[in-house]
């Protein structure tokens, strides 16, 4: 799993790449937060166009970050999930985060 | 004719894109579409990360058996551990459920197995372990 992160106005625009699964989450889930804190803003945007695995683990990185956004009244947005990646993410409810 | 194979890997998180792209392999004979086969692993990876996570608590000195078998046009996995079992198991196929809700698990695992396969069946005992089996028609291309 890469992620590379960047500060584009006041949204920190994350490109995931890899698979994201229960072994590559703690690392996925690290360097969101550290961007988060580095770059404080109020939209996080993952963007998961180079992201060819993703199982309920992502959701778990996901539900994290969107949780420690909603508490500073912060939103999240996912881009360019694959079509099972979209199924796992209506599944959990997470469908309207889709941009 | 059936046929089938059986991997027996150590519990560990690292194994877990081994353990579904292998069996994404061996189904390929079937044909399946790039939808069918990435369902398919989601669902394999879903029961072998139980396994470690649950089953063995991240023991890695223990044993995941993960079996594959091609029965006509049907995919059939199973995955099986022989760590604590399960107290309640209609309880923790419900979505949403988890025994973890500390460490980011978002209690889905057996909810996209259920979307993604056919069947699927969970045996498991406390202290035993568990077996979760599933199954899919590949339709294929
Ligand atoms: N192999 C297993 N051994 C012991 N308990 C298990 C096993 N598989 C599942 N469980 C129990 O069932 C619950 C639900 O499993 P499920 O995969 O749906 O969610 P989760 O693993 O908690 O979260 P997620 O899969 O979304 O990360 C688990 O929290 C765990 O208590
Ligand atoms: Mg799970």
């Amino acid at each position: 799993m890469e992620i590379s992160c960047k500060k584009q106005g006041g949204r920190v625009v994350a490109k995931l790449s890899g698979e994201l699964d229960h072994h590559s989450a703690p690392q996925a889930r690290e360097a969101l937060s550290r961007a988060m804190h580095k770059e404080p803003a109020a939209v996080l945007v993952l963007d998961m166009a180079g992201v060819t695995f993703m199982d309920s683990s992502g959701i778990g990185v996901i539900l994290g970050r969107l949780k420690e956004l909603q508490r500073t009244g912060g939103s999240l947005t996912i881009l360019n999930p694959s079509a099972q990646m979209k199924k796992i993410l209506k599944m959990a409810g997470l469908g309207d985060l889709i941009g | 004719m059936q046929n089938s194979m059986t991997l027996r890997f150590s519990a560990l998180s690292e194994n877990e894109s081994f353990a579904r792209a292998a069996a994404g392999a061996f189904l390929a004979r079937l044909d399946p579409t790039m939808g069918e086969l990435a369902e398919i692993k989601t669902a394999v990876s879903e029961a072998v990360t139980n396994a470690i996570v649950h089953g063995y608590g991240g023991d890695g000195t223990r044993f995941v058996e993960l079996t594959v078998s091609i029965e006509g046009r049907v995919a059939v996995v199973s995955v099986s551990d022989e760590g604590k079992g399960i107290a309640d198991v209609a309880k923790a196929r419900e979505p949403f459920f988890t025994t973890e809700p500390g460490t980011e698990r978002s209690g889905m695992g057996f909810t996209v197995m259920e979307a993604f396969m056919d069947t699927l069946e969970v045996s498991s005992q406390q202290g035993r372990g568990t077996t979760v089996t599933m199954s899919r028609a590949i339709a294929g291309k």
